[in-house]
């Protein structure tokens, strides 16, 4: 059930399409000033919950409050939206568009002041359409926060960045976080995740699978580290050793806290060790444990 | 080379032959066009000379030189209406069959000059009235249509096809996420468009009236509102075609299903006076009618506010209707 101290709860939400469940009855609640990431594969029913959470898509059934109260006008003033793909008017520039959004709200910043935390003053007469993708998410951010929100929805923001575009974005969205807004962050990047979000919940197949701090949730599924070998480099025999063993698609891991008895264990079967590579888990890893499938399959 | 053409051209055609309703429109437009100028421009040969008659039905039908070869009656009710007409040279004769009868011919007209003389043949006692006045040039009656015309494809395509957009590419998603409601977002795009389209068409009225030697019979003023409520009532129309629908094919469709009608029928080009009732009955629903015949009015015939305010009541109902119709079925996201 949702957290009573929540600036957003989620009530039994279900989204049911012709074909397709992809939200089946999930409820958590999202504390203020946090940062909660919703985290699953493509399909999975991240993007159909978030947009739920935003008002902007009716829930078959269920509900989500927010501050107590059904999502109304106050939670349109008060919440910062950046899709997973939006596109601008044309012919503007990004001060002009940051201008436009800043128009439709009653409160909010100052656009010099959005172009300045989303280090776009440099490209502020810039037309929106010739901006790089990383340019672009910035934006698409600033006018997200135009009307500094104090919830802030954030669905696959870096999806498709280079990775340098990705880090600078993640940087912005801490600096965000440092300024005590509750963010609502989905992503296949368990990289992003770890480093951005306060909590978590892993969706699959519409329903939520696991839910806690990144920390808690891996110390509750995981020994202290993995050990990973090329799945056509691992011999059946070595199937039988005592060992817990996760398969991906490409690779096995092994899940160990003694990683001397496991070497030692895995030289003895003639496992070839020369790609071995000895690493902490991961929410990549839950997910494959939780699921028995890749986050990014 | 070839095969590198052969792929695309085959992909191309696959791609047109699967697009339905652009396939559709494709086929069926030119054909509905000729079907349509058949019907209204078809029949047998078309009279010399066309005769204004005031006086009673039963009349007319008894007057032999009104049922000679070549010569088309038509029924005028109002004296007034009637002198217009033929000072204008729209009528070649007026013909009054009440009490002795008497006709009114404009001397300046050449058909006037010949139909007079079947007259007096068929009927020595008639009683002449001469008139004068220039005939209408076609440049100036067809000036108000031109720029009704103008008005019609920027609402309707200016406006659909800018929405249909903004909701293809995920910008009305964005907006709805804002506090913007449906009503504000649609009052913005009508007001945009009714701004653009006013100036652009005050600035083409200029340019077109000094090139053809124009000055307007009547009140600037009552054009300008005219303007006003005619756009609105077809931006309004743009708006109920686009408020739903998330493929240009079937808006481009529905665009051009109103357009080529309206364009056609609604005497842009030339009068349909004389083709069937019920082809007239339909060009009266389109608002490019109303917004065509009132610019004659006012700018050909000196028409005041009393004259053309059915064609205003007409428009101002049509644009709350399709706009009432338009925010009800609106929709912020392709389904």
């Amino acid at each position: 059930m949702p957290d009573s101290a929540a600036i957003l709860e989620v009530h039994d939400l279900v989204k049911q399409y012709p074909t397709v469940t992809a939200v089946d009855g999930i409820s958590f609640g999202v504390p203020e000033g946090t940062c909660f990431g919703l985290l699953g594969p493509n399909g999975a029913g991240k993007t159909t919950t978030i947009e739920i959470m935003e008002g902007i898509l009716p829930p078959t059934a269920g509900e989500v409050r927010y501050r107590r109260e059904s999502l109304g006008p106050r939670f349109r003033e008060e919440a910062g939206i950046l899709f997973q793909k939006t596109a601008l008017q044309d012919f503007l520039t990004v001060r002009q568009s940051v201008a436009l959004f800043r128009g439709l709200y009653e409160r909010g910043l100052e656009v010099d002041e959005v172009l300045r935390l989303c280090a776009l003053e440099k490209l502020a007469s810039r037309d929106n359409r010739k901006l790089s993708g990383g340019q672009q998410q910035r934006l698409l951010l600033a006018i997200a926060l135009v009307n500094d929100p104090k919830v802030l929805f954030l669905d696959e923001p870096t999806t498709g960045l280079d990775p340098q575009a990705r880090r600078n974005f993640w940087e912005l969205v801490a600096s965000i976080k440092a300024r005590r807004k509750t963010i609502i962050l989905t992503t296949h990047y368990m990289e992003e995740a770890q480093l951005l979000c306060d909590e978590i919940a892993i969706m699959d197949g519409g329903r939520i699978i696991a839910q806690g701090a990144p920390q808690r949730l891996l110390s509750e599924h995981f020994a202290e580290v993995l050990l990973e070998l090329p799945r056509h480099e691992f011999p059946e025999v070595a199937r039988q050793l005592p060992l817990k063993l996760i398969d991906a698609s490409d690779r096995v891991e092994i899940s160990t806290h003694d990683l001397d008895g496991t070497l030692r264990a895995l030289i003895d079967a003639h496992v070839p060790l020369r790609n071995l590579r000895i690493r902490p888990a991961n929410l990549e890893d839950l997910f494959l444990e939780l699921t028995g499938k890749e986050l990014r399959a | 080379m070839m095969k590198r053409l052969l792929a695309v051209w085959h992909a191309r055609n696959l791609e047109f032959l699967r697009d339905r309703p652009t396939l559709l429109f494709t086929l069926l437009l030119p054909l509905g066009v000729v079907i349509s100028m058949g019907f209204i421009y078809g029949g047998p040969p078309r009279p010399l000379f066309t005769v204004g008659v005031l006086g009673t039905d039963v009349a007319r039908h008894a007057n032999p030189f009104l049922h000679e070869r070549y010569v088309q009656s038509v029924p005028i009710h109002d004296a007034a209406a009637g002198l217009y007409k033929i000072t204008h040279q729209s009528i070649d004769l007026l013909l009054d069959l009440d009490g002795t009868a008497r006709y009114w011919v404009n001397t300046d007209s050449p058909k006037g000059y010949i139909v007079e003389k079947l007259l007096i043949a068929a009927d020595p006692g008639a009683r002449r009235q001469p008139v004068t006045g220039q005939a209408v040039r076609y440049v100036e009656w067809l000036f108000p249509g031109i720029l009704a015309m103008n008005m019609m494809f920027s609402c309707l395509f200016g406006v659909g096809y800018v929405v249909l957009r903004y909701r293809k590419s995920g910008f009305l998603k964005r907006l709805h996420a804002t506090p913007l409601s449906a009503f504000e977002f649609l009052s913005a795009q009508v007001l945009s468009r009714l701004s653009l389209i006013l100036f652009v068409t005050a600035l083409l009225y200029v340019l077109i009236a000094a090139i053809i030697h124009f000055h307007s019979a009547g009140s600037i003023g009552l054009l300008l509102l005219l303007a006003v409520i005619g756009s609105l009532s077809m931006i309004a129309l743009g708006l109920t075609v686009a408020a739903r629908f998330g493929s240009e094919e079937v808006v481009g469709g529905l665009l051009n299903l109103l357009t080529w009608p309206m364009m056609l029928l609604s005497g842009v080009w030339f009068s349909i006076d004389s083709s069937p009732r019920w082809v007239q009955w339909v060009a009266d629903i389109f608002p490019l009618t109303q917004l065509i015949d009132a610019a004659r009015a006012v700018m050909l015939d000196g028409a005041g506010l009393q004259r053309i305010t059915p064609n205003l009541i007409y428009l101002a109902v049509t644009t709350l209707v399709f706009l009432a119709f338009g925010a009800w079925s609106f929709r912020w996201r392709v389904d």
